[in-house]
């Protein structure tokens, strides 16, 4: 067969793809350490003491927990502070809504977007009662919009 | 001798011989057979080519930017490494160290402010020296891989003014960090908008590759820093070497081959140089003619020491306009990183202003969408310009200088009306409160003057039929949008990023 290549020629592509190929998967298993297995950060749960503490009406921010905790007729809900846009915090402005100071978002007072560049409604946090009976905001997890919570 | 009388005459030698080993010829050079052996024997001239174009040294054809930028990255790696002496990189410590280095290190205030003044230095510069090449033609054939580079080198020095924001771990970094990571995560504006973000999420993927945590922390300082000292430095070295390289290899800096060059010179003395007449193997390996063969070269001068001038006078500049900058403004240090309350306005340093005034239409098209449009087009420009002509003349001559004029007012003018609409009527959410969000991404200020700006180049291209004028065209309106959206972020904008004439008209908070 004069078109086959020679076993040297054979030999050798086999022999630079095999580094290749091994190179190349040092390389993917090495680059695998920056991609984070585990993702540290702190517990995101917050205990914000007796339900009844809370005066039907008021608004409690939550600086380390970045939502706001309002108490309303209906109930308790928690809104996040964390802009949609690109993660700044959120001001409360009460009767207007909530306004980013970095891009300029706008949120109306359930947290959708009413101005601005934000993408997505501020999200609403779960709220369940602890077994010591406090109050417990989940930062975590999200609530569908106009879920209240009731003692 | 004896062998004790030759050990002392010897140890008498030794100051001279060291010295003569040193520079190999001993002294400095007073003929030309000296000059030329100082020629083979001098490392200057082993990392330079032995003789430089007289073009290449004017002044007014390069204004040494590159030059400046390789002078200021020097700055950078010296006083870098004295930082790193007392910083400490981690979220308890980094602060209060960069306190102490402000305040209590010997020089330690003036060391800093220096490392932040070269590096604004080193990003103007890089602007300066693109913009320079670009309306040179210095990208044409066969100088165009070594745009590439360069590009390589623009994205290296952001990469590094970004990283090095956040280490002093104060408000302005932690915010604009903050900032920056989650523009990183910004695909997932996308992706969300078509909901495929369950099965395909490269916004979070990057985000964590670069924070290490999904918030800003421990991790993500650890991160920046060994970026920021490790990693970048050494590509940029790499590239740079690559870069000086190519200059070299692609027959040093572009001129106008087409003029007829003066002779050559050595000193005063108009010279008849040594021309190479004669075709010969290449290493003796490849038949043909060397790159230089034929070439005489006219209207050369000798590098060592016209060009070793150049680059001092390049270095004393810089150093200069650093140590009169770093002794007169320090460098910002506000209060320690406080997750809860963001600074208001929280701004980038001044060269990401304008991508922060795109990022506030659209975080996915001003941070990720229009910052790869634009420099995809800048790294397709060489390849799409073939054009040989007009290589080494400031715009390529009287057609290229009117166009250069003609975008220069079509890119100011159209992006100053755009922004004085959006900043009087806003943009479609004000009108349309209801709007989906994926109308928005493609439709919002940065993408109507990416568009405005490739619909000019593309007239230009028809009324003149000339790519690199159209070329020329689209560079200087990006170069104006540039300019002006920068001058927004940084002046106009103020608290909640509502447009203010002057920061004194900022509302007390």
């Amino acid at each position: 067969m004069p078109d086959s290549p020679k076993r040297r020629d054979f030999l050798g592509l086999a022999a630079l793809w095999s580094a290749v190929a091994a190179m190349g998967t040092a390389l993917a298993g090495v680059m695998r350490l920056p991609k984070p297995a585990v993702l540290p950060g702190p517990l995101r749960v917050f205990k914000l003491g007796d339900p009844s503490q809370f005066a039907v009406g008021s608004i409690t921010r939550n600086e380390a927990g970045g939502f706001y905790l309002f108490r309303e007729e209906q109930g308790f809900h928690a809104i996040s502070s964390t802009c949609t846009h690109l993660g700044c915090v959120v001001a409360h402005n009460e009767g207007e809504g909530f306004a980013c100071p970095c891009h300029g978002s706008r949120f109306s007072t359930d947290g959708s977007v009413v101005g601005g560049p934000a993408p997505a409604a501020l999200p609403w946090l779960e709220i369940v009662v602890s077994p010591d009976g406090q109050l417990q905001v989940n930062a975590e997890s999200q609530v569908p919009k106009g879920t209240r919570f009731r003692v | 001798m004896t062998p004790s009388k030759e050990f002392l005459e010897n140890l008498k030698q030794a100051p001279r011989h060291v010295r003569e080993s040193m520079l190999r010829n001993g002294k400095t050079p007073d003929t030309d057979r000296e000059r030329s052996q100082s020629t083979f024997h001098n490392f200057f001239l082993h990392l330079q080519s032995v003789r430089v174009h007289r073009h290449s040294l004017s002044f007014g054809y390069t204004f040494g930017l590159g030059l400046i930028l390789t002078a200021s990255f020097v700055v950078l790696t010296l006083t870098g490494i004295l930082l790193m002496v007392y910083y400490k990189p981690g979220v308890e410590q980094a602060y209060d160290s960069v306190k102490d280095i402000h305040y209590v290190v010997p020089a330690g205030r003036f060391i800093r402010n220096i490392h932040r003044w070269s590096a604004h230095l080193m990003v103007l510069a890089v602007f300066l020296h693109m913009a320079r090449v670009f309306y040179t033609g210095s990208y044409k054939r066969p100088r165009e891989f070594n745009w590439l580079v360069g590009l390589g080198l623009l994205v290296l020095t952001l990469g590094l003014s970004f990283t090095g924001y956040l280490l002093p771990w104060d408000q302005l970094a932690y915010w604009a960090v903050t900032i920056g990571s989650n523009i990183a995560n910004s695909p997932r504006e996308v992706t969300d908008a078509i909901g495929i973000t369950a099965w395909f999420d490269p916004g979070r993927f990057q985000k964590q590759l670069l924070l290490g945590a999904n918030y800003v922390g421990q991790e993500a300082l650890i991160r920046f820093y060994v970026l920021h000292v490790a990693v970048l430095p050494l590509a940029l070295t790499a590239l740079m070497g690559v870069h000086f390289w190519r200059v070299r290899k692609d027959g040093g800096l572009s001129r106008d081959e087409s003029r007829p060059a003066p002779p050559a010179r050595i000193g005063e003395r108009e010279v008849e140089v040594f021309a190479p007449s004669k075709t010969y193997g290449l290493m003796a390996v490849v038949r043909g003619r060397t790159p230089i063969v034929g070439r005489a070269p006219e209207g050369t001068v000798p590098s060592w020491p016209n060009l070793m001038w150049a680059e001092m006078a390049a270095l004393m500049f810089t150093i200069a306009v650093t140590l009169a900058l770093s002794y007169f403004f320090d460098a910002p240090l506000k209060e320690m990183a406080n997750p809860a309350i963001p600074e208001n306005p929280a701004k980038a340093p001044w060269y990401f202003l304008g991508l922060q005034e795109l990022v506030s239409y659209s975080a996915f098209m001003g941070g990720v969408g229009v910052p790869a449009i634009v420099l995809m087009g800048l790294g397709l420009i060489p390849y799409l310009d073939r054009d040989p002509r007009g290589v080494g003349v400031w715009f390529g001559g009287a057609a290229g200088r009117k166009t250069f004029w003609q975008s220069l007012a079509f890119g100011l003018a159209s992006v100053l009306a755009l922004l004085a609409f959006t900043v009087n009527l806003g943009w479609l959410r004000t009108w349309f409160p209801t709007i989906p969000q994926i109308a928005i991404i493609l439709l919002n200020p940065a993408t109507v003057i990416v568009a405005l700006y490739s619909a000019w180049s593309l007239w230009v291209l028809r009324r003149t039929a000339s790519i690199r004028l159209s070329a020329l065209a689209l560079f200087t309106c990006f170069l104006a949008g540039f300019v002006v959206l920068t001058a927004m972020g940084s002046i106009f904008r103020g608290p909640n990023w509502q447009f203010y004439w002057w920061p004194s008209q900022w509302p007390i908070h």
